[in-house]
């Protein structure tokens, strides 16, 4: 096995589980913004897309970058900032007992 | 490796522990909008960075397409109603899945050109980034048609769907092995993502509109495996720790709701539920039972003199956009003294924290709102649940009648209250297909009409008590 490959697959992993260990037990109320959020950190293909776009290839390369690129930046800026409109919204709401 | 090359790695493990630090920071209320923030900048930047590699030499397409991308993401997430969010999120995710299809294509172009024979680790991940990519993006595309009301949100099924779906499942792999070990040809590569992209709709369309709660979180999920392959791809770590996140956390979701409705994900995936057949022998013994309905006035007095009130929102409620109703009546029935709780089922509505999101949007404390398990038990002692827009998830055949389809799905024990009030448009079975004997039980009232009215008539009407 490609030396590259075996640590891509370790790193994947290992990410893996820090992701389950690291997202147990959220409260319902934040399973939309947990969700959202996550879709927006999804559009991390963004780093792919910049990487075919940027070294000026073949016009159909060039094509799928672009179209790539703008579709992960709506994911990412979109994603984001919806997020964040939802979490404003559960903070104003409770002025009383906020619950940690 | 010199001194860029360093700067960019390390740039890029930063970018990974504030991506993590913002995951577990969104899963608390008080640190979420910091958690939030916190992934953002680290995506910030990894795109930073990334622009500094030495293999990118032309910036002016990749400037267009950043903003292009972040003028449309800008103002769709500015301008969506919280009522249509689930569509949204269900667009943002199939974009992401696109992107990594794109990529995956994209490479696999340049590098089947250049030549004749491709490592078999790189065809591999190419055909995955391609296939669960493209499989994300049209099924996420299917799943905002359902929301939107464009594509019909009850299953669509036909005869041998199973069977075509398989034998386009067989044709991916034979097709994923020919190129992988024989033939790395574009036209073959090509025919692949295009059988990836007809999977995600003939994946999603079976699927009824109160499942999707499911397969939202699960599109979720694909959507960071997506970028996950891509990473393999361009061999890039980040996007292989980004997307490695994000895969468990919609896994996580996806576990939470299909344990909330008890059934396995391969039953929501693949059982077509509600079409009729399962349902069929449930439905029939609605028959001629009677109902009783009040009107207004009635209604109100009922809820007026109660001593404590709980609400169940479901879907009826985000789709008449009757949050902000629903939140005046609360605070009016708490000014005449009555308690007034809030019971949240785990997929009420079209995906996780449906319901939540839009009693925040109307202002409703936080507190107020009491998940399944905290609120069953205190249902004997309350006087009236209203109940707006909900159906499946109080429906007693889920915990008495073995032959209902949603058997042993866990549901709020309204019936166990002294009244149950019932706002619902009309008498019509829900999206499974199966009747509420709820309906017919004696202190059960119908109060029939859109919910956004009707709620809207009981604050009139309280206020004339």
């Amino acid at each position: 096995m490609p030396q590259e490959l075996m640590i891509g697959l370790t790193i994947f992993v290992l990410s893996a589980f820090v992701g389950f260990e690291v997202i147990t037990k959220v409260p319902p109320t934040l399973h939309t913004p947990l969700m959202s959020g996550a879709n927006a950190i999804s559009g991390i293909a963004i780093i792919g897309a910049l990487l075919i776009t940027g070294r000026n290839g073949e016009p159909f390369e060039l094509i799928l970058g672009v179209i790539a690129i703008v579709f992960a930046t709506v994911n990412v800026v979109g994603g984001f900032l919806v997020t964040d409109r939802m979490l404003q919204m559960f903070k104003k709401k409770d002025g009383k007992s906020p619950k940690a | 490796m010199d001194a860029l090359s360093t700067a960019i790695g390390l740039a890029y493990i930063f970018a990974a522990v504030l991506f993590i630090l913002g995951l577990r920071y969104l899963g608390s209320p008080a640190t979420a909008r910091r958690g939030n923030l916190l992934a953002a900048i680290a995506m910030l930047i990894a795109i930073i960075v990334t622009l500094l590699d030495r293999q990118i030499v032309g910036f002016t397409w990749i400037l267009i397409a950043i903003i292009i991308g972040t003028v449309i993401g800008s103002f769709s997430a500015r301008l969506v109603k919280m009522t249509a969010m689930p569509q949204m999120v269900g667009i943002f995710n199939g974009l992401g899945g696109g992107a990594s299809a794109l990529v995956a294509l994209a490479e696999f172009w340049r590098l089947s050109i250049l030549s004749a024979e491709l490592p078999l680790d790189f065809s591999i991940t190419t055909l995955l980034s391609v296939f669960i990519g493209g499989l994300t993006f049209t099924g996420s595309m299917i799943a905002f048609g359902k929301l939107q009301g464009l594509v019909s949100g009850s299953p669509i099924t036909f005869p041998l769907q199973k069977v075509v779906n398989a034998l386009l499942m067989v044709a991916v792999v034979v097709l994923g092995v020919l190129i992988a070990g024989f033939d790395p040809s574009n036209i073959l590569f090509l025919i692949v993502t295009l059988l990836a992209l007809t999977l995600g709709v003939m994946l999603v369309i079976p699927i009824g509109g109160a499942d999707m709660p499911v397969v939202i979180s699960l599109l979720n999920s694909f959507s960071g495996l997506a970028a996950c392959a891509a990473g393999f791809v361009v061999q890039n770590h980040i996007l292989i720790i980004a997307g490695a996140l994000v895969g468990a956390a919609g896994l996580i979701l996806t576990q939470i709701m299909c344990k909330a409705m008890n059934r396995p994900l391969s039953n929501v995936l693949f059982g077509a539920f509600g079409t009729g057949d399962q349902a069929a022998g449930a439905v029939d013994a609605g028959g001629d039972k009677s109902v009783k309905a009040v009107d207004g006035e009635e209604a109100a007095m009922i809820l007026g003199y109660a001593q404590s009130v709980v609400v169940v929102p479901g879907f009826g409620m985000a789709a008449a956009q009757a949050q902000h109703a629903v939140r005046e009546l609360s605070e009016l029935l708490q000014k005449r003294g009555i308690e007034v709780k809030f019971a949240i089922h785990p997929v009420a509505g079209r995906m996780p924290g449906h319901m939540n999101v839009l009693l925040a949007e109307a202002n409703v404390p936080y507190t107020l709102l009491f998940d399944m398990d905290d609120i069953n038990p205190e249902f004997p002692h309350i006087d009236v649940v209203l109940v707006i827009g909900a159906n499946d998830v109080i429906n007693p055949a889920a915990r008495n009648d073995t032959t209902s389809p949603i058997y042993g799905m866990p549901i709020l024990d309204v019936d166990k209250a002294r009244h149950v009030m019932i706002i619902k448009r009309s008498l019509n079975v829900g999206f499974a297909g199966i009747d509420n004997p709820l309906f017919y039980d004696p202190k059960t009232l119908m109060y029939f009409g859109s919910a956004k009215e009707k709620v809207q008539e009981l604050v009139a009407e309280i206020k004339k008590l």
